[in-house]
């Protein structure tokens, strides 16, 4: 078993320790508000020798991550960390880590996109790259950050996916403040994370590859993108592994969902990141109330859980599901484009009701989330749906 | 030419590509045939040229064929008729001349 040490903590500080025990070989990276200590603190791992990778400064986040899309291909274990502009600045590289299946790690400070100019938390960003093909993993808090950073390269280089993943952590929230956190010892990170061994590296000499090459008209690429979705419908299976692996070790429980008081809730809400610590403590005081309030907290967006999700919310009569990004014009945000979806082959079909909430970090205090909770109960007891979203607690 | 066995590319899966479109050897563009894009030739004339070579490094395509240090043909199978070999001989001993419909050589 490895030993843990109890440290306090911010966010950014744990992932930069969990980067500097999976030892990547290559990091190129952009300081950007709120990801910068991440980088910082791995570049000062590296300055003290502490770490012996190759760090990169790049001009940009177009050029951090194609630096990273180099160096993976030439069979470097690569991470990196960014956040929002940063993000939207990677967005053609994204896709091309992805579909040239490089196992790059990656985490995102979640924070809001301009205009107007915001610094703060939401998920606009990493939900603009819901579809870059990349696994996406989220955090309530610093610990799960850690956490996810470390499972993310046993997922990523793993045969049966080999794609890149992205651990998010919420901007400031979960990045900045100080949190009591586990650190497990060196040696058992290093034996967990393994060595990695690249299936087609550029540098190998002896057996030269052609990488980012060209697949047109006639060319297979409609081919590689069907081997791109099996690569992460694959990836369920590995992820819960790994997971159940690495909850062994450290004695912290992983799922692609999480769920509070689901056993008999007759309301839900459905929420991601690091809300969901709030949710649970308002559905905790709601519970001591009389109320029989639930929480599914969703740990992995893509491949998302749907099946999870399903059963989890099997005789519950009415669910709120939490957004924290929108998706203009769409009939709700991300999360509840999902969940919707997730219910449409369940034999139940409640009323779903989606909440915007905290747009560019805007506060999420506790009486809105039990103001959403009361609609639910309204709503189970006959009361009519709102009809399309709700925009929680603007003015 | 390929030593990568894709006889039977059209009846692939998409479990039988290799991963990320990787390609399992290297310098394969010399099966990318691209002097099809072409729509003026270059032709040199041996007399007023002094086999300074230039054209042969500055050409995008390595489509200038050599032999002994010096220039021989051009590989009209990739020469795309950028024509900058003709801009930047100092002897002005190429010029561009206008392609038929069809192109033969590049069959
Ligand atoms: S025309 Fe362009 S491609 Fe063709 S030989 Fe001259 S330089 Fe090369
Ligand atoms: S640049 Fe002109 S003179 Fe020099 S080798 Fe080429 S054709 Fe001949």
């Amino acid at each position: 078993m490895p030993t843990q040490k109890t440290v306090a903590a911010t966010g950014n500080t744990v992932v930069a320790e969990a980067m500097r025990q999976c030892a990547p070989d290559v990091v190129a990276a952009y300081p950007i508000t709120p990801q910068t200590t991440i980088v910082e603190e791995f570049a000062a791992f590296v300055a003290k020798g502490r770490v012996h990778t190759e760090y990169v400064t790049v001009e940009s986040e177009h050029s951090a991550m194609s630096a990273c899309v180099g160096a993976s291909a030439a069979g470097a274990r690569v991470m990196t960390a960014t956040s929002s502009q940063g993000l939207a600045l990677m967005w053609e590289e994204l896709h091309i880590a992805a579909g040239m299946r490089l196992p790059i790690v990656m985490a995102n400070a979640n924070r809001a996109l301009s205009a107007p100019i915001n610094i703060h938390c939401d998920h606009s960003d990493i939900m603009g790259a819901r579809d870059t093909g990349w696994v996406m993993l989220f955090a309530e808090t610093a610990q799960e950050a850690y956490d996810n950073t470390i499972m993310a390269v046993r997922v990523a280089e793993n045969d049966d996916v080999l794609l890149p993943v992205m651990s998010t952590l919420d901007g400031f929230i979960t990045t900045h403040s100080i949190d009591r956190v586990e650190l497990m010892d060196d040696e058992s990170v290093s034996a967990f994370v393994g060595e990695y061994v690249p299936k087609y590296p550029l540098l190998d000499l002896e057996n030269p590859v052609t990488h980012g090459s060209f697949a047109g008209l006639d060319g297979p690429f409609f081919e590689f993108k069907k081997a791109q979705r099996e690569a992460i419908e694959r990836s369920r299976k590995v992820i819960n592994d790994v997971g159940a692996e690495f909850s062994k070790l450290s004695g912290r429980p992983f799922g692609m969902i999480e769920t509070w008081g689901m056993e008999d809730a007759e309301v839900a809400i459905i929420v991601l990141g690091s809300t969901a610590g709030n949710v649970r403590h308002v559905a905790r005081g709601l519970r001591d109330a009389g109320m029989k309030a639930g929480v599914v907290k969703v740990r992995c967006f893509r491949p998302f859980p749907f099946a999870e999700i399903a059963e989890a919310l099997l005789g519950v009569k009415a669910v709120a599901v939490m957004d924290r990004a929108e998706s203009f014009g769409a009939e709700g945000g991300p999360l509840f484009l999902e969940v919707r979806s997730a219910l449409y082959d369940s034999s139940e079909r409640m009323p779903v009701i989606d909440y915007i909430y905290g747009l560019g970090g805007s506060d999420v205090k506790l009486e809105l989330i039990e103001s959403v909770y009361k609609d639910l109960t309204d709503i189970a007891s006959g009361v009519e749906a709102p009809a399309g979203l709700v925009y929680l607690g603007t003015r | 030419m390929s030593t990568w066995d894709v006889s039977s590319l059209d009846e692939w899966k998409s479990d039988r590509f290799p991963l990320g479109a990787v390609i399992p050897e290297s310098g394969n563009s010399r099966d990318y045939v691209t002097g099809g894009w072409r729509s003026e030739r270059p032709v040199r004339d041996d007399v007023t040229c002094t086999q300074c070579l230039i054209c042969w490094i500055m050409c995008p395509d390595s489509a200038i064929n050599a032999e002994d240090e010096k220039v021989t043909t051009f590989n009209l199978a990739h020469c795309k008729g950028c024509g900058v070999c003709a801009n930047e001989c100092p002897a002005d001993a190429i010029t561009m001349v206008p392609e038929g419909c069809d192109l033969p050589e590049v069959k």
